[in-house]
C-alpha cells in the first residue's frame, strides 16, 4: 500500500504544485498509516529527485523516457498505472491542471477507481473518504465520497501553503513497457509565453476591464503587475475588442484562476467574469462606480478613476518593497 | 468521418445555486437549464462547421439523462447535426456519464468525440478523458483549434504557459475550449428542422457509481468589502501584506 503522485516537472525543475500535491498525498499517508512515492515521468537529474524528500516523498519511481517530457495521456496513464501497481496504491494524487486533468480521470477509468476532480480539503476518512470540491463553477461547495477501493483525486493548485522539511527521497528506476500506440499524439510545435509570469500560475494577478478605456491605458497596470511580480489578464469585452491578447481573458468562457490575490480594475463584476476568478483567496476591486456588483465580491475596494488609483497603489506597493529589501 | 458530440445540460449561467433536504439535493426548482457552454460554443460548433467543410458526415450528439433533458438536447439540434442520442440514465459520477457514452460508442464507430473542457455544474472535466481510455482512443485536452483533414487531427492545445500543436491520427477524443469555434444562434430553420431530426432514447447500461455526492454548501459569505481611498494605498498595502498575507 502507498499513496502515489503524480509529480510534474519541465526537465527535472519542480514547481510549488508539484510540492504541494506531493506534500498533499504525505498528509494523506499519515492519517492512512503509510507512505508516499512520487511518480516522475521524463528526464530529470537524480538530484532533483531526491530533493522530493523535502516535501514528504519517501521514494521516488522514476521513469526516465525522454518522450514523457510532452504529455500524453496514454504514455501517462500506462506509467502511473505501472507505478500504482508495483506500490499497491490505494490513492493516486495528481494536480488539477492540463496534465492532472486529462491523465487522472483515465487512469481512474482504467483502474475503475473513484475520482475526485478540483479537490480543495483533506480526506475526512472518519466518513469513508470524503472531500471537498467546488461546484457550479464557484457558487457552490460539494462533499464527494470515493466508495471504490483505489482512490484517483486531483488536488486544485494554490490550495495549501508548501513547507519545505527535510530528508531526501529514494529514487528507483521504474521501467515501463510501451509501444507506438501509447504515443499516437505527437507534438508539432510549442509555443510558450514568454517574459511575463503564466497567467494559469500566477499568485499574483491585475486585471482589466473595459473601464480601462483602451489599449494605450494598459502602461499603468504592466507597471502594477511588474511592481508586484504579478501576471496580467483581461475581461471578455477587452479580449473581444482586441486590447490584450485572447489568452489573458478570463471568466466562464476564458480561462479560470485561482490566485492569492485578484486586483480588478475597472471591471463590473458580471457572473461570468466571476466564474473564472471567484476562487482568488483575495480580491481587491477598483471602480468609479460604487454599484458595481464587483464591490460584493470583493475584500478590499476603491472607488475612483482608474488612471489616477493605479499609478497611487504601485507608488506604494513599490515603498513597500524598498521597505522589506 | 463520423463525429460524436456529448451534451450536457447545466443550470444557466445566472442561476442561483439552492440546496434542499438538509443541504443534500440541487434545488432545481425555478432553475433555467441550458446546454453546457463548452459544448455549445465550441465543441458542436466546431463539429457543425467541419460538416459544412464537407471533412465530416455525419454530426451526432449523446447525452446522458432522463426525459427532462429532451428540452435541451432538441435545441442543440436545432444548431445542426443530424441526430440525437439520450442514453436514459442519471448520475453526477463521472464514471457513470463515461461509461455510458462508451457504451453506446463502442459499436458505432465514432472517427472524433468532442466534449466540452467541463461542465459548468459539476466542473470536473473527466468525462472526455475517461471516454478515450473507456474507447481506447487517443486523447487532447483544452482545444483551442481543431483541423481534421486526411485522417489527422491537428490541435492546438493548452499547456503550461503557452500552447503546443499536436496531431493524432484518428479516432480521437478532444475537450473543447475558448478558440475552438464561435457561439452561434439557432435559426428558424434549425428549430423547425430539430422538431422532426431523430431523438433515439437508449436504455441505461446500469454502470455502478464510484464516487457519490455526500452534501452541498453554499460558499461562506464575503465579510464584506473593506474600503480604502486613493490617498490610502499605504493602508491598502499593509492591509494586503499582514492580514491578507498575499504579498
Ligand atoms: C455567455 C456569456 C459568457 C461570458 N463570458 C465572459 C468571460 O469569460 N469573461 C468576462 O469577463 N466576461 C464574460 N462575459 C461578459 C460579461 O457578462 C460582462 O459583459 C463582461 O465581464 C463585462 O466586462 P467589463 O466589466 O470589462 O466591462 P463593462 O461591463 O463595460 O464594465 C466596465 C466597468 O468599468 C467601470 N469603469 C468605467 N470607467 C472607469 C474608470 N475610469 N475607472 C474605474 N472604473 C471604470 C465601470 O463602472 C464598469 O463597472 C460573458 C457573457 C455572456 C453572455
Amino acid at each position: 500500500m502507498s499513496v502515489i503522485v503524480l509529480a510534474e516537472h519541465a526537465q527535472g525543475s519542480f514547481k510549488k504544485k508539484a510540492f504541494e500535491a506531493i506534500q498533499y498525498a504525505s498528509g494523506i499517508a499519515q492519517t492512512l498509516g503509510t507512505s508516499v512515492t512520487a511518480v516522475v515521468l521524463g528526464t530529470a537529474s537524480e538530484a532533483a529527485l531526491q530533493q522530493l524528500g523535502a516535501y514528504g516523498a519517501q521514494k521516488v519511481l522514476h521513469v526516465s523516457d525522454a518522450r514523457l517530457d510532452n504529455l500524453n495521456s496514454r504514455a501517462y496513464t500506462k506509467a502511473l498505472i505501472a507505478a500504482a501497481e508495483k506500490e499497491g496504491a490505494k490513492v493516486i494524487i495528481a494536480t488539477h491542471d492540463v496534465t492532472g486533468r486529462a491523465v487522472a480521470p483515465r487512469v481512474a477509468a482504467r483502474l475503475k477507481a473513484g475520482l475526485i476532480a478540483g479537490a480543495v480539503s483533506h480526506p475526512d476518512t472518519s466518513k469513508g473518504f470524503v472531500i471537498k470540491k467546488n461546484v457550479f463553477a464557484g457558487k457552490g461547495i460539494a462533499y464527494l465520497n470515493i466508495t471504490s477501493d483505489v482512490k484517483v483525486v486531483t488536488l486544485m493548485p494554490n490550495t495549501f501553503p508548501v513547507k519545505k522539511g527535510e530528508g531526501t527521497a529514494a529514487v528507483e528506476a521504474l521501467s515501463v513497457s510501451f509501444d507506438d500506440k501509447d504515443f499516437g499524439v505527437t507534438v508539432k510545435e510549442v509555443n510558450k509565453v514568454t517574459g511575463a509570469v503564466p497567467l494559469a500560475e500566477a499568485e499574483l494577478v491585475v486585471s482589466g476591464g473595459r473601464g480601462m478605456k483602451g489599449p494605450e491605458n494598459w502602461g499603468v497596470l504592466e507597471d502594477l503587475a511588474g511592481s508586484l511580480g504579478a501576471a496580467l489578464a483581461c475581461s471578455r469585452p477587452v479580449a473581444d475588442s482586441h486590447w490584450r491578447p485572447h489568452h489573458e481573458h478570463v471568466g466562464q468562457t476564458g480561462g479560470t484562476i485561482r490566485p492569492n490575490l485578484y486586483i480588478a480594475v475597472g471591471i463590473s463584476g458580471a457572473i461570468q467574469h466571476l466564474a473564472g476568478v471567484n476562487s482568488s483567496k483575495t480580491i481587491v476591486v477598483i471602480n468609479k462606480d460604487p454599484e458595481a456588483p464587483f464591490f460584493k465580491a470583493a475584500d478590499y475596494g476603491i472607488i475612483g478613476d482608474a488612471l489616477e488609483v493605479v499609478p497611487k497603489l504601485t507608488a506604494a506597493v513599490k515603498k513597500f518593497k524598498e521597505s522589506q529589501n | 468521418m463520423k463525429i460524436l458530440v456529448c451534451i450536457s445540460q447545466v443550470p444557466d449561467t445566472t442561476t442561483k445555486i439552492a440546496f434542499s433536504d438538509n443541504n443534500t439535493v440541487f434545488n432545481t426548482q425555478g432553475v433555467t437549464f441550458i446546454i453546457n457552454p463548452y459544448d455549445e460554443w465550441y465543441s458542436l460548433v466546431r463539429a457543425l462547421e467541419l460538416k459544412e467543410a464537407g471533412v465530416a458526415t455525419a454530426v451526432n450528439l449523446v447525452t446522458v439523462g432522463k426525459a427532462d433533458v429532451e428540452p435541451v438536447i432538441r435545441k442543440a439540434l436545432a444548431l445542426g447535426g443530424d441526430e440525437a442520442i439520450r442514453i436514459d440514465a442519471d448520475s453526477n459520477d463521472p464514471y457513470v456519464i463515461a461509461s455510458e457514452i462508451a457504451a453506446y460508442a463502442k459499436s458505432e464507430n465514432y472517427d472524433l468525440v468532442l466534449c466540452g473542457k467541463e461542465t459548468i455544474d459539476y466542473n470536473n472535466g473527466a468525462v472526455g478523458p475517461m471516454l478515450a481510455e473507456l474507447l481506447d482512443m487517443n486523447f487532447i485536452g483544452f482545444a483551442t483549434k481543431v483541423d481534421v483533414a486526411g485522417g489527422v487531427a491537428t490541435v492546438t492545445r493548452e499547456i503550461e504557459g503557452g500552447e503546443e500543436v499536436d496531431s493524432s491520427a484518428l479516432p480521437l477524443v478532444i475537450s473543447c475550449q475558448k478558440g475552438v469555434a464561435e457561439a452561434r444562434i439557432p435559426n428558424m430553420r434549425g428549430i423547425m428542422a430539430a422538431r422532426t431530426k431523430p431523438l433515439k432514447v437508449v436504455a441505461s447500461a446500469n454502470v455502478a457509481p464510484l464516487s457519490t455526492i455526500v452534501s452541498y454548501d453554499l460558499p461562506p459569505a464575503k465579510t464584506g468589502v473593506k474600503m480604502f481611498t486613493a490617498e490610502d494605498m499605504d493602508a491598502l498595502v499593509s492591509a494586503l501584506h499582514t492580514d491578507a498575507k498575499v504579498i
